[in-house]
């Protein structure tokens, strides 16, 4: 399965879709990246006249890139290009360290600790483009393919 | 393994998961993981991980599918210690 492939069974699209493309991936992680646009619609509310990612969306580029991303890739098996994965968010636990502004690109590395009875629990970072770590936690959920 | 034994062993592993304080208190063999003591899907995984750990077994799919209740859960690792 190609990383195009990857994107394309991705059960997300505008405004909620938070992955630009994959960089690696193999059976131990994922490095893919997201830039966000100037006309997000949450930068209307988030903050009055004062736009900054919310790191509940953060959370989520994290997550649809470090565990759903990498989570098609190993049910690659037992996917095909017509079935669509079930997903489900578990569990996360996130640090912040710096805001992310309107038309930044940030990188998203994910290292797989468990995947087993459809559960996928990783360790995830977001660097900005300067490299620097804006985020990092433990993101769980399950994956299945009905 | 006494079932007295066992099932101390289990209750301390499924402590840290469950939803449902009342339904833990009162566990016996019939109480059912999801329905009694409303554990997610992702923590019956933890579960499962942690019984292997506990008793240095392994479980495969089809253990994780019939270990709905405390009586399946203890005839699985009875069944994986004696093999």
């Amino acid at each position: 399965m190609n990383k195009k492939q990857i994107i394309a069974l991705l059960p997300y699209q505008q405004p909620f879709l938070f992955v630009d493309g994959i960089d690696e991936i193999s059976e131990h992680g994922i490095t893919g990246h997201y830039t966000f646009k100037k006309n997000e619609s949450f930068y209307k509310g988030h903050f009055k006249n004062n736009p900054i990612t919310p790191g509940v969306i953060l959370t989520e580029c994290m997550a649809q890139i470090g565990l759903v991303c990498l989570g098609i890739y190993l049910l690659k098996d037992e996917l095909n290009q017509t079935t669509n994965p079930k997903i489900a968010l578990t569990s996360h636990q996130m640090d912040f360290y710096l805001p992310v502004l309107p038309e930044e690109k940030v990188t998203v590395i994910s290292e797989k600790q468990v995947f087993r009875f459809h559960k996928l629990k990783c360790k995830v970072k977001l660097l900005n483009s300067k490299g620097e770590l804006v985020a990092r936690g433990d993101i769980a959920g399950m994956l299945m393919i009905k | 393994m006494e079932n007295n034994e066992l099932i101390s062993k289990l209750k301390a592993i499924i402590k840290p998961y469950i939803q449902d304080e009342d339904a833990f208190k009162n566990l016996s063999e019939d109480t059912d993981f999801v329905k009694d003591l409303k554990i997610n899907s992702a923590n019956l995984v933890d579960i499962i991980l942690d019984i292997e750990d506990e008793f240095d077994i392994r479980l495969e799919n089809e253990d994780m599918e019939k270990m709905l209740d405390v009586k399946s859960a203890m005839a699985i690792v009875n069944t994986k210690l004696a093999g």
